[in-house]
């Protein structure tokens, strides 16, 4: 099958369709995704009537500025309209309304549905109930899709590629559900070379390493000190050590500051890393470094707006003015080396 | 010890040692009202030691949920006497209100009206998650 083929497929395989996790993509539709927000952001005036009409409702059932505001101005971009509610307390959830019920009702007013929802599974629920598309924007600690996206997009439109590089990711590996996605996402593309930079107590879970090792063209080393490694990276991805994961507060004030980047530490870096962080931020990266042109991370911001318009316009099935998905599956020319974990 | 001869009924032989209770109840066989006979912690060639529940009449036993709770247990029905057929439990790619979801920020906890689903991730280590929150099944 061409390329082009395969990029119209994806496109009509949106058209309608949930994304609660990033396994309901396959390849080619993440691709495309990234073809459109490359588009959108420079054709920002050709867009802006592609959803005229539409209405997305942004269920949030526990407060996130970002990532609600994100949704919503993604659509308003698009030329859509915006409902919602944003924290239980004015909504009929407060009366004890179940998901199921609170999204049949909604899909009678709107086109398609962003929720975030404390419970794991509950973008899941919401799908299963919806008769309009479901995108999840965060189901508790479970997934957050459109972050991954937002991450992607971002490495992309720094190197022209997601492939072929050295990611080290940092922080809080254990809990951290970005870190997870992102890297089960990037072992479906393959050719890259992760270095885990933890505390022992806040290592990558085994599951998510067995995912790397599954991966004929991925590989991983895991490490403590990131000064030792920081040199060796094309992107360096932050999170940030939160105290509540620790038992012994002394084993946190004394792995606290390890992972707090800051100039000394941006010195021993290549000058075209990226340094990304999902935000929000507390005191893992200096503030000294955001006019760094390293820094990424407020970047990432813009791409997960674009992500975002991109994926709201696709399942809607309303084409962006101007672009052609030919030509842009011209430049969606990875060479898939992992046909195990193609889809 | 031994335990007098069915003539009609099934043995579910090779149960893994001291799950036979757990067994039972999750092919929802209610001891009170069943004429079985258990034997728990008993000494086998395969395995060491194994559990083996023996069970009077025309019971119905679900394979699936016992390949789920018990997947190297075997089945011998026995009529007038005399094992008739063997049987070997399957090992379900999808379970449905068999077990519950034990992670307390699954949806499941909350909504209403949900089943529990799961399904097999891991033929070889027989893991099974929740279709919800992925949490790996407890039995």
């Amino acid at each position: 099958m061409s390329a082009s083929q395969l990029a119209s497929n994806a496109e009509q395989a949106f058209v309608g369709s949930s994304v609660v996790t990033l396994d309901d993509l396959s390849r080619e539709q993440i691709q495309l995704l990234l073809a459109k927000a490359a588009y959108i952001d420079a054709h920002r005036k050709e867009v802006a009537h592609t959803c005229d009409g539409r209405i997305i409702a942004t269920l949030f059932y526990e407060p996130s500025t970002r990532t609600r505001l994100s949704f919503e101005t993604a659509m308003l971009r698009l030329g859509g309209h915006v409902i919602g509610f944003a924290g239980t307390q004015s909504s009929s959830v407060s009366k004890g309304e179940s998901i199921a019920d609170t999204v049949k009702t909604v899909s009678n007013y709107a086109d398609v549905i962003a929720m975030r929802h404390p419970k794991e599974g509950a973008a899941l629920v919401a799908a299963q109930a919806a008769s309009i598309p479901v995108i999840n924007a965060g189901d508790g600690g479970h997934m957050h899709p459109t972050q991954t996206l937002a991450d992607l997009c971002t490495i992309e439109s720094r190197f022209s590629r997601i492939t072929h590089l050295t990611i080290g990711l940092c922080g809080d590996l254990t809990f951290g559900r970005t870190v997870h996605s992102l890297i089960e996402t990037l072992c479906r593309f393959g050719h890259i070379q992760f270095v885990l930079i933890s505390p022992d107590e806040l290592r990558c879970p085994q599951y998510v390493l067995d995912r790397i090792t599954a991966s004929p063209t991925c590989s991983y080393v895991e490490v403590r000190d990131l000064t030792a490694v920081i040199g060796d990276l094309d992107v360096l991805y932050m999170t940030r050590v939160q105290q509540e994961r620790f038992f012994n507060e002394d084993d946190y004030l004394r792995l606290r500051d390890t992972y707090i980047l800051d100039t000394d530490k941006m010195r021993l870096a290549r000058e075209d890393m990226a340094v990304l962080h999902p935000l929000p931020r507390v005191n893992e990266i200096d503030a000294k470094l955001d006019a760094d042109p390293r820094a990424a991370y407020f970047e990432q911001v813009r791409a997960g707006m674009l992500m975002r318009m991109a994926l709201e316009s696709s399942v809607l099935g309303d084409a962006l003015e101007g672009f052609d998905v030919a030509t842009a599956a011209e430049a969606m020319s990875y060479d898939f080396e992992d046909p195990v974990h193609a889809r | 010890m031994e335990v007098t001869s069915l003539t009609e009924g099934i043995i579910i032989d090779h149960v893994p040692a001291g799950t036979a209770l757990k067994v039972l109840q999750l092919l929802h066989i209610d001891p009170a009202h069943t004429t079985l006979a258990l034997i728990m912690n008993t000494s086998s060639k395969r395995y060491g030691s194994k559990d083996i529940i023996k069970i009077e009449g025309n019971q119905q036993i679900d394979l699936a949920v016992l390949g789920l709770v018990a997947s190297t247990a075997t089945v011998d029905i026995v009529q007038g006497g005399v094992i008739v057929e063997k049987l070997n439990p399957t090992l379900p790619t999808h379970v449905t209100d068999v077990i519950t979801c034990v992670n307390p920020r699954c949806v499941t906890t909350i909504e209403r009206g949900l089943s529990q689903r799961f399904h097999l991730v891991n033929e070889l280590t027989h893991e099974y998650r929740c279709d919800y929150c992925d949490e790996e099944a407890k039995l």
